[in-house]
This record gives structure tokens, C-alpha cells and sequence, in this order.
């Protein structure tokens, strides 16, 4: 058969993660990520895993911790509200400075919410939920290839930048299914590398006293934790010149431009499709990485371009990001969707020209 | 490419009752709905369908119920009629009507592998009769599906979680748009050694409309059905990112 195997999201994004390296995976059922703790319970004792069903979100998390303070690579998956309930153990995360991969498969909220897509966790994800300044690098993929690529990558970046990365999809990329080819194996971290590999990681200093490490996010002394933070913040510097991805399409002779990411991308690409038959000239800027956020791609934006419009599956909370990228140079406008509701593409095609008929009047 | 009238023939000939199963993801939906359209498109016989897929949260063939509605199918599934996002794997009543309606043909679509195929147990009643054929989906390009022995053991747990004997193959190997003649071949020959070795008769091939020329399958003709897919968003087809 074929290079290419058909998968579904869920099953790919587990896949991706083995491939990469993580061998620690706790987690809790919500649906739309169901099928990544069930893949998991079967193909990660294979590798010398270990899958475990935690009691609650909050356990699973800081279980992940736990794992990853003893240097496993641990993997983490929920939706948003699952999400909401880890946030404590991810600010703990940062500032020990404890690498995590988290796959947040996004669904409708507040609350509870509903079990379809959604896309109203960008602050969560991109401003941290959790409490104190702490910087989570976010990457949105817009399918399950990207998605794979991403998050098999993520293992090691997470490692190199000692902090949890974060995948952000949605319930459809989740549910879907697309042909996919699956990279390599990473070769396999031997437990007696780990202390060379990781020095920081807690392996039990048996004889070696001189060579105790701890782990913690607790710094009781304000200048400690001051000088700590800055010591953070100069990391993150770091890594906003060094993570942003994005992609732009089309943008030198743009009449409208679109930011959109994820599942919304690919909606709106085809928004522009149906823009074109109607000879209007749309563009994108698909933001990969959702901290950092692509802001310099907006300086491509030509004088040409009438009205910049960021399509969501939330009540508009890329707009923020928008409005930094832009600044007064062009209005912006919001097409949406929430609730767990999927905008088509010519629901956006329609407004969008309706948009730029106002302008143009 | 040349439209060709599919030759339905043998689905019409087929027993009263058609049972779907597969493995997770291979096509069992698309080929549902779609022998439904093309049994409807062909004749006025009374024709439903049975929804049992209670472990997909979405893409489930009830979510089509207009279009199979307008084509005058009748589709049964979950108690809640408009709500298809609804987290209860709770099926309705009148999943049983068409059972029992000997002049009705049904179609029932069931869940995925044998967990989702466990649903089947309490409709058993209906199905241990000369009027039930049950049929297993196969694409050869699910990873767990590959090869002979992935693809028996899941035919054979399918088996062993309803007690139900799978009659035939269907072939619906396919990679979505990516789909060319070679794809459809391939899951043949796959489908071919499981024939062999299980001694189960290949029922159809499919292949997707629009996507793969069926004159371009001249050894596979007789059995062919082609698929629309009805499922699935023109959007997810957009290429973007990689």
C-alpha cells in the first residue's frame, strides 16, 4: 500500500508524539480528544511506556510534572475546559522549567461549553491562564500533517527550551481524517542518558550529595524570585525571535486581507476561492505560532489592501494580536463564529465582500 | 471523465438487511450513505437507515438526514433528532421499525471496530435470519489495516464482540482526494489474499467519484460502487499548510 496512511487526527497526534520521543502520557476523557487516550493505553507500553488514567485533569498534570521532573518525556492531552483545570501545574511547569508537551483539541465554551470546535481559547492558551509571568509557546496547526510535523517536534523543543509547548488544534482537526506520513522514530533516550542529558532532572543523587538537584517553583525571598523571573523573561526574549511561524498567501496585491489559524485557515482559503470568482483579491495571514505571534508578517500588508478582517471561531480574541500587527495603518473587522459552530466558507466569502462594499462606499 | 451509469444490480439483489462494520475510519458512513443514495436514485423501494455509530462524536450519517430525507430514506439513530452533538450514546425506539418492517430494505451502519460494533448484540433478534448480510469494510490504507493479518484480526474481533458471522468484503481503500486507480487496485489485492485466507467474498470495490475514473479499474467491473463523499466539507480539501 501507499507511503501515505489514512488517519484520524487524534490517532496521527498520538502517533506523532511516540514518534517523537514521549513516553509518559496521563490524561482524563473529554471528548473531542477521546481517541488519544485510548490510542495511547494500547501503543505506548509497546515503546516501554506508560499510559496512565489520572483521577482528574489536575491530577494528570501534575503527574506529568512529576514525570518530567524525573527527566521522562511526558505528553499531556485535553480540551479547553480539561485545559482550564491544568492551568496551575503549567504556570508551576514554566517556572521550574520543566518541558511538557500539551495538546489542547479545542471545543466550544465557557463553561462546559458544547463538544464541537471551537477556537475561544486563544487567551488561554496565548496569555496563560495560569498565575504569575510565565510564557507558553503555542502552535496551531491547520492539518493533521501539520499537526504531526508539530507536535513530533515539539518533544524536542520543549526539552531544548526547557518549558511546555503547547499544540493548540480543534475538535475537527481531532475528528477528521487525512492522509498522513509519519516520520521516523526518534531513537529512544536510555534511562542511564538522562542525567548527562538532562542534569537538571531528578534521578536520585544516591552517593553523589555534591550534585543534589530540586525542582520547584517556590522562591520565597522577593529578590530570588525577581531575579528568577528576569532569568525567565530573558528565555522567552529568546524565544519570540526564534518560534514564530507563520504563513501568508497572496498578500502583495491583497484588497482584503484575512488572519486566520487552524481549521478557520483552510475555511477561509477557500472564502478567498470563492472571493477570487467574484474578482476580488483576498489574502492570508495564517499565524502558526500563536505565541509568538507573527506580527512582523503584517508589515507585508501592501498600501493596496482596503480592510484586514480576522476570521475565529471565538467572539474575536486574535484581534488583540491583530490590532498590534497592524496598528492604525488599516480597519479591522471580525467574521466569527462561536459555540462550537464551524463558519463556511461562503457564510465569509459573503461578508467579507459586504465589508469591502461598505468601504469602497 | 466519462460518466458512467453504476451498475447496482448487485445491491439490489442483496438481502433486506445490510450490515456495515469496519474498522474505525474505514469508510463505513461514506458507503452507507452512499448505497443508500444509489438504492433510492435506482428504484421506490422503502429504504432506511440505521445510525448505530454512537462512538463518533462527529461526521455521523444521521448529520446528512436532509439529504437522505429528500431521497425519501427514512434515518434512525440517536433519541435526540436535532441534536447531533449531543454526548449520549443513546439510541431511539424506532431504530427497531425498519427491522421489523419486512418491506422495508435497511441499511445499518455500525460503530467502529468491535467496541463501536458491540451495539449490534441488542438488535441480535433481527439478524439471525436468511435476510441479513453482514458486510466488513476494508481500506488497505488505515494503519492498522494494512496488511492480511491486521485486517483479519480486526474482522475477527468484530466477530467475537457481536457473534455475528461477516459474509464479505468491501473494498474501500482510498486516501480521500489523494485517491488514484492504483489505490483502489492495491486494496483489492489485499482484499483478494483476505479472501483467500478467510475464504470471504469480495462484495464491491469503491471508489470516489470525480476523484478516480472507474474506466481506468476495467478488472475490478461488475462490483464497483462509486462514493460520493457526502461526509465531508469541501474546506477539508483546500490545501494549506502541509
Amino acid at each position: 500500500m501507499s507511503e501515505k496512511v489514512l488517519m484520524k487526527g487524534n490517532e496521527a497526534f498520538s502517533e506523532a508524539a511516540i514518534r517523537g520521543g514521549s513516553r509518559y502520557y496521563f490524561g482524563y476523557p473529554i471528548t473531542p480528544q477521546n481517541e488519544i487516550p485510548e490510542y495511547m493505553s494500547q501503543e505506548i507500553p509497546k515503546y516501554g511506556g506508560a499510559f496512565l488514567q489520572a483521577e482528574s485533569e489536575l491530577g494528570a498534570i501534575n503527574m506529568a510534572y512529576g514525570a518530567a521532573a524525573a527527566g521522562g518525556r511526558a505528553f499531556i492531552s485535553s480540551s479547553s475546559p480539561g485545559i482550564a483545570l491544568m492551568q496551575e501545574g503549567i504556570s508551576f511547569m514554566c517556572s521550574a522549567e520543566v518541558p511538557l508537551v500539551i495538546l489542547n483539541v479545542s471545543r466550544g465554551g465557557p463553561g462546559i461549553g458544547g463538544i464541537h470546535p471551537g477556537q475561544a481559547d486563544y487567551n488561554q492558551a496565548t496569555r496563560g491562564g495560569g498565575n504569575g509571568d510565565y510564557k507558553v509557546p503555542v502552535f496551531a496547526p491547520s492539518s493533521i500533517q501539520e499537526a504531526v510535523d508539530l507536535i513530533y517536534e515539539a518533544v524536542e523543543l520543549a526539552d531544548y527550551w526547557q518549558n511546555p509547548i503547547m499544540i493548540f488544534a480543534d475538535g475537527i482537526l481531532a475528528q477528521m481524517m487525512e492522509p498522513v506520513i509519519l516520520p521516523e522514530f526518534k531513537p529512544e533516550i536510555k534511562y542511564e542518558d538522562i542525567k548527562k542529558l538532562k542534569p537538571w532532572a531528578i534521578t536520585g543523587y544516591g552517593d553523589d550529595d555534591a550534585n543534589r538537584v530540586t525542582v520547584k517553583s517556590l522562591r520565597m525571598q522577593p529578590e530570588d524570585l525577581e531575579q528568577h523571573v528576569d532569568y525567565l523573561f530573558e528565555k522567552y526574549a529568546k524565544a519570540e525571535k526564534e518560534l514564530v511561524r507563520v504563513e501568508t498567501l497572496g498578500l502583495e496585491d491583497a484588497e482584503i486581507v484575512f488572519v486566520a489559524f487552524g481549521t478557520t485557515a483552510r475555511i477561509t482559503k477557500e472564502a478567498i476561492e470563492l472571493l477570487a470568482e467574484e474578482g476580488i483579491k483576498a489574502g492570508l495571514i495564517r499565524p502558526i505560532s500563536l505565541w509568538p505571534f507573527p506580527y512582523n508578517a503584517f508589515d507585508q500588508i501592501s498600501d493596496k489592501t482596503k480592510v484586514v478582517i480576522s476570521a475565529e471561531m471565538s467572539m474575536g480574541q486574535m484581534m488583540q494580536d491583530v490590532k498590534i500587527g497592524i496598528g492604525k495603518r488599516f480597519p479591522i473587522e471580525l467574521i466569527n463564529r462561536t459555540g462550537g459552530i464551524i463558519p463556511t466558507s461562503l457564510e465569509i466569502a459573503q461578508r467579507a465582500s459586504e465589508i469591502l462594499r461598505t468601504i469602497n462606499n | 471523465m466519462a460518466e458512467i451509469m453504476p451498475e447496482i444490480g448487485f445491491i439490489q439483489e442483496a438481502s433486506r438487511k445490510i450490515i456495515v462494520t469496519g474498522h474505525y475510519g474505514s469508510g463505513k458512513t461514506e458507503f452507507s450513505v452512499s448505497m443508500a443514495l444509489l438504492l433510492a436514485a435506482a428504484s421506490n423501494e422503502k429504504l432506511a437507515l440505521v445510525d448505530l455509530d454512537i462512538v463518533n462524536p462527529y461526521f455521523r450519517s444521521r448529520e446528512r438526514r436532509e439529504i437522505l430525507g429528500e431521497a425519501g430514506i427514512s434515518v434512525h439513530g440517536s433519541v435526540f433528532q436535532t441534536e447531533v452533538t449531543a454526548e449520549l450514546p443513546a439510541l431511539g425506539a424506532d431504530v427497531r421499525a425498519p427491522l421489523e418492517d419486512k418491506n422495508c430494505r435497511v441499511i445499518i451502519d455500525a460503530g467502529g471496530n468491535d467496541s463501536g460494533a458491540i451495539v449490534l448484540n441488542q438488535f441480535m433478534k433481527y439478524f439471525n435470519d436468511d435476510e441479513t448480510t453482514v458486510l466488513a469494510v476494508v481500506n488497505g490504507n488505515r494503519p492498522e489495516t494494512r496488511n492480511i493479518d491486521g485486517a483479519i484480526t480486526h474482522i475477527n474481533a468484530i466477530e467475537a464482540a457481536t457473534g455475528l458471522i461477516i459474509n464479505a468484503l468491501v473494498n474501500n481503500s482510498h486516501l480521500l482526494r489523494e485517491t488514484t486507480a492504483q489505490t483502489v487496485i492495491d486494496g483489492h489485492e489485499l482484499c483478494c489474499q483476505i479472501r483467500v485466507k478467510t475464504g470471504r467474498e469480495i462484495w464491491c470495490d469503491c471508489y470516489p467519484v470525480g476523484i478516480v475514473d472507474p474506466s481506468d479499474l476495467p478488472e475490478l467491473s461488475g462490483r464497483l460502487m462509486p462514493l460520493g463523499l457526502y461526509m465531508r466539507p469541501t474546506w477539508l480539501d483546500v490545501g494549506i499548510g502541509n
